[in-house]
């Protein structure tokens, strides 16, 4: 597609302008959702060729904070939240109020006017349950984060690492935005003592609660709903107290040699034609109106959501990832 | 009268040498150097809160503001222990004030005394001088950014953080271990081919070599199938215990370091003098007393070789760990946690430093032993030829037979993972794991680009290690640049791959860098792959260049032919078979490399090693073991692909040496 957008600009010669741009663009989206998110756009902006540079969210923060004198992208279409705002805070991000971002969900929107990102869709935390080890360990199905920490689930539960895992670490800030400081390290407590590994990487729990590596992942629904389509004997349990969540989101890069380019990309990104891309996979965007039901998606998942505080999140990250590790990490030696 | 010292006048030759030298020493300094010096500097970069950069005013209920404070004067006695941070480092001030609370009516001013005190409202940025008037609600959004400094602050911080801490011990037990069990498992093997008549010495040889052509990570993938807890074949084997951890580490990195400690024990058992053998036998020495007088003292160094390169591949190995080391903390995967899980590129840095110690120790004390050996071979040896033993024999077949069918069980695992279907629920077989396009870790196109890299470092890299070592060994004089030169060819073996890649992060990384144009790029994992695998290669060149007379370059000289003619017309020919050996190792190890490229591959650039630590980090078990065997199928080829080609060269170039 580079190549041949080359060659026909070159074949015309000077009488065209050139108008085809690369835009490099960074994402943690999953592999298989890029290629028709770049299609529909094409659809509408033909002139626009992205360049995707994809890896897990770990990476692709890790990538931008190392770049952050030299930034090499021009856009980020679909990073967590919370990674956007460590970037915020490093001046990384070009404030740009898109075209119809008043149509969007509040709670999508970065506070700062005009703001830094514009949310797409919400990822939700889930518990993963493979009903067939279940009952051939005797281990009924939990239906809050509370069951989770009884003596009956000692060593049938995987979850992410915070450390490692942008899930994790959802996971971990929830609980402590819901039972409060205290209460979510002594949470963590109790239910470190039930878990048999920590992964380093958020779908891993589910994938291996579908495997039977575990009766139970801890882990986000989007991951649980597409091992259950894939046959796998597991359910997929919103607990009761309500479930953590994170959001993918979009931002120009500060200092972009393609402005227009990557608004107009960004404007496109939250318009209801993308939205309902987003809906394919996510059953909560920020479109509202837009959410149709996911297929094996489980009841009650929006209704569970958490008030997510995210600048708590991303200004206490260092500090609870910390207190995570010499609380869990360093005792964490199978015996 | 003192006269000049004689000096012999340089040639066009010699001066040719020595620019050839220069560059490739110059390349050496880029791609090894420099990238360690910036990763030594950013270790010492620390950061921490300097509280006397801020001030702050507080309101009583009805609004009037009392006098300024610093807040280092608020934190007299000390709310905050600890100042010292990370890079990220944020810290909130609400603990400086007892009795603060959103809800109350009290009003702070908040400002920074210079232009470079930072701190975020919330999630905005601000800086500098200017008072900002903040409710109580909006005051408890507020936190201050650290300042930078050079010190040790962040290796204090290493050592007294148990979690990190703890990990130096794990390592170094591991590969203790690891070490002692490769190292015997690894004789026993080589003194069976060496001094035995067992059968299908031929096959058990090359099933010893098959675990050079995968991935370090793939026997973890392998292990999981057979002993993991729930749905392991051989779960019953395990007796409870999990395979994920140190039992897993250990299995899976005796799996993977036995080809090299058999190579070298093998090397070093091939060279014992039959006379010695023969005496012992006329002095009616006992079989036993033989071995310990003999045999051992023989393969000493041999041996002690074996033991420092296992115990380094162990330590610095990433792949493993990462698949099945479980809560294990093991240093290599502590350093990929620290960059790619936390951003904290500073520890990073900290943790690959303390992962090169015991690696430059292990390096040193084997260059010690090396020198200490003396030749064992002399003209006069006679080749030890083994004598039939029927029991001793047997013996050894059954041995050889466990370990053959330990290293073809979990490559054969590997395979059987990769086609079935969905494990352990639907077994039948498919080859839907193949269609990596639907999975993480870049695809076909990372495969493809694995073969790319394979290509493009066995023909750089042999070119550019062959020249080096020529230049090396045939320039006249130039002591000291010729020792530089050597000490840089020999480092890269005691640099760990994790910490080439990350000093690449931040040496090419860097914006004021010219040559960070290759940043992302295939030529920076062609350079760093290069670099990791140089001082084999090299020593492989020097010791074949070594064979060669110096008489040829003298009689060439008198003869006043410039040296590329010679190099072209007589040291090439000759040393085939060494360059056909560098570039089978540059290929091999290319396309099974995991380490130093993890943390410099891009889209674009994806490789099948990556893909398969990153599918299998998903969860996409059966397809990491399905890219994973790719690697060994195309490895295996490019390996009989070149066993024809020597063979076919020594037999053409060779003829001179029968003829007579």
């Amino acid at each position: 597609m580079k190549k041949f957008a080359l060659v026909s600009v070159l074949a015309l010669g000077v009488a065209v302008p050139a108008m085809a741009v690369d835009l490099t663009v960074y994402t943690a989206v999953e592999a298989e959702d890029l290629a028709r998110y770049a299609a529909a756009f094409n659809e509408d902006h033909p002139d626009i060729h992205i360049n995707w540079v994809r890896d897990s969210t770990g990476v692709i923060t890790a990538k931008l904070l190392a770049e952050r004198n030299n930034p090499q992208a021009d856009v980020i279409w679909g990073l967590a939240a919370t990674s956007l705002l460590l970037m915020k805070g490093e001046d990384m991000l070009e404030p740009y109020a898109p075209a119809g971002v008043e149509n969007l969900d509040p709670k999508f929107v970065d506070s700062s006017n005009p703001p830094y990102w514009t949310g797409m869709d919400a990822w939700v935390a889930a518990i993963c349950y493979n009903t067939v080890e279940g009952e051939a360990n005797g281990v009924p199905a939990p239906t809050s984060w509370a069951d989770l920490t009884d003596p009956v689930y000692a060593g049938q539960i995987i979850m992410p690492n915070p450390n490692s895992s942008g899930t994790g670490f959802l996971d971990v800030s929830s609980w402590l935005q819901m039972f409060g400081e205290e209460g979510g390290w002594n949470y963590m407590d109790a239910l470190h003592a039930n878990i048999s590994r920590y992964t380093h990487s958020g779908s891993a729990p589910c994938k291996l609660a579908a495997a039977g590596e575990t009766t139970i992942g801890v882990s986000f629904a989007f991951r649980g709903a597409k091992s259950k389509a894939a046959g796998a004997p597991i359910e997929i349990i919103v607990p009761t107290e309500g479930v953590g969540w994170d959001m993918e989101a979009t931002a120009i890069v500060a200092g972009t040699a393609n402005l227009e380019a990557a608004q107009t990309l960004v404007d496109w990104t939250i318009t209801r034609k993308a939205n309902e891309l987003y809906n394919q996979g996510y059953a909560v965007v920020a479109y509202p109106g837009v959410a149709q039901p996911v297929e094996y998606f489980p009841e009650g998942l929006v209704d569970a959501m958490i008030e997510n505080d995210f600048e708590f999140a991303a200004n206490n990250r260092g500090a609870i990832l910390e207190e995570w590790a010499s609380r869990y990490d360093g005792k964490s030696d199978p015996k | 009268m003192r006269g000049r010292a004689l000096k012999p006048k340089l040639g066009r030759d010699d001066l040719a040498h020595r620019g050839f030298m220069a560059v490739i020493g110059l390349y050496l300094i880029i791609a090894l150097a420099l990238p360690l010096y910036a990763m030594l500097s950013k270790a010492f970069t620390t950061y921490h809160f300097d509280l006397s950069q801020y001030e702050v005013q507080v309101s009583d209920e009805a609004g009037t503001f009392g006098p300024v404070q610093s807040l280092a004067s608020l934190n007299t006695p000390p709310v905050f222990e600890k100042l010292a941070t990370s890079t990220n480092g944020r810290l909130g001030l609400t603990k400086l004030f007892p009795d603060f609370s959103f809800r109350s009516p009290v009003m702070y001013r908040f400002r920074g005394t210079s232009e470079s005190a930072v701190y975020l409202i919330g999630s905005e940025r601000h800086t500098g001088p200017d008072w900002v008037e903040l409710t109580s609600n909006s005051f408890r959004r507020v936190v201050i950014r650290p300042v930078a400094e050079r010190g040790l602050a962040n290796f204090r911080t290493y050592f007294s953080t148990p979690a990190l801490f703890q990990s130096v011990k794990n390592s170094l037990t591991i590969a203790a271990i690891v070490t002692a069990i490769t190292v015997s498992l690894a004789f026993w093997f080589a003194y069976g081919l060496a001094r035995s008549k067992m059968h299908l010495k031929g096959v058990f040889r090359m099933v010893a070599m098959m675990p050079i052509l995968v991935p370090s990570l793939l026997p973890g993938i392998a292990l999981l199938y057979l002993f993991s807890a729930r749905q392991g074949m051989l779960k019953a084997l395990m007796f409870g215990h999990d395979i994920n951890g140190p039992i897993g580490i250990v299995i899976g990195s005796v799996f993977f370091t036995f080809p090299h400690a058999m190579i070298i024990i093998s090397t070093a058992l091939s060279i014992a003098d039959a006379r010695l053998f023969e005496a012992s036998d006329s002095l009616k020495a006992s079989r036993w007393r033989t071995f310990w007088t003999v045999t051992i003292p023989g393969a000493r160094y041999g041996l002690f070789s074996a033991a420092f390169v296992v115990f380094n591949l162990v330590i610095t190995d990433f792949g493993l760990p990462k698949v099945i080391g479980g809560n294990y903390n093991m240093l290599a995967v502590d350093i990929y946690k620290q960059v790619i899980g936390q951003q904290n590129f500073e520890m990073g840095a900290v943790v690959s430093i303390v992962l090169l110690l015991p690696a430059l120790l292990a390096f040193a004390i084997d260059r010690r032993m090396q020198k200490k050996q003396v030749a064992l071979l002399t003209a006069r040896s006679v080749v030890y030829e083994p004598k039939p033993n029927r029991r001793m024999d047997w013996i050894f077949f059954a041995y050889a037979s466990a370990v053959a069918v330990f290293i073809a069980g979990i490559i054969a695992t590997c395979q059987f993972a990769a086609l079935i279907k969905q494990w352990p629920y639907n077994l039948s077989l498919s080859l839907k794991n193949y269609d990596f396009s639907r999975m993480d870790g870049g695809g076909w196109g990372a495969y493809a680009n694995s073969l790319q890299l394979a290509i493009l470092t066995a023909i750089i890299g042999t070119v550019v290690v062959f020249l080096g070592a020529y230049m090396v060994e045939k320039t006249r004089g130039f002591e000291k640049g010729r020792a530089v030169f050597q000490g840089l060819a020999m480092l890269p073996m005691a640099i760990p791959g994790m910490v080439l890649g990350i000093a690449y992060i931040f040496f090419f990384n860097n914006p004021a860098n010219p040559l960070h144009v290759i940043y992302g790029t295939m030529i920076i994992l062609v350079v760093s792959t290069v670099t990791h695998f140089y001082t084999v290669s090299h020593l492989t060149a020097v010791t074949a260049l070594k064979q060669m007379d110096g008489e040829f370059e003298s009689v060439s000289q008198s003869l006043k032919q410039p040296f590329y003619k010679l190099f072209w017309r007589v040291t090439v020919p000759v040393s085939l078979p060494a360059i056909l050996n560098i570039s089978i190792y540059l290929f091999v190890n290319a396309m099974t490399t995991v380490s130093a490229v993890v943390f410099l591959y891009s889209t674009d650039t994806a490789l099948a090693s990556v893909a398969v630590l990153n599918m299998n980090d998903a969860g996409d078990i059966a397809p990491a073991a399905a890219m994973g065997m790719m690697i060994f199928y195309t490895n295996a080829g490019a390996r009989i692909l070149h066993a024809l080609i020597s063979k076919g060269i020594l037999k053409r170039s060779n003829a001179w040496r029968k003829s007579g």
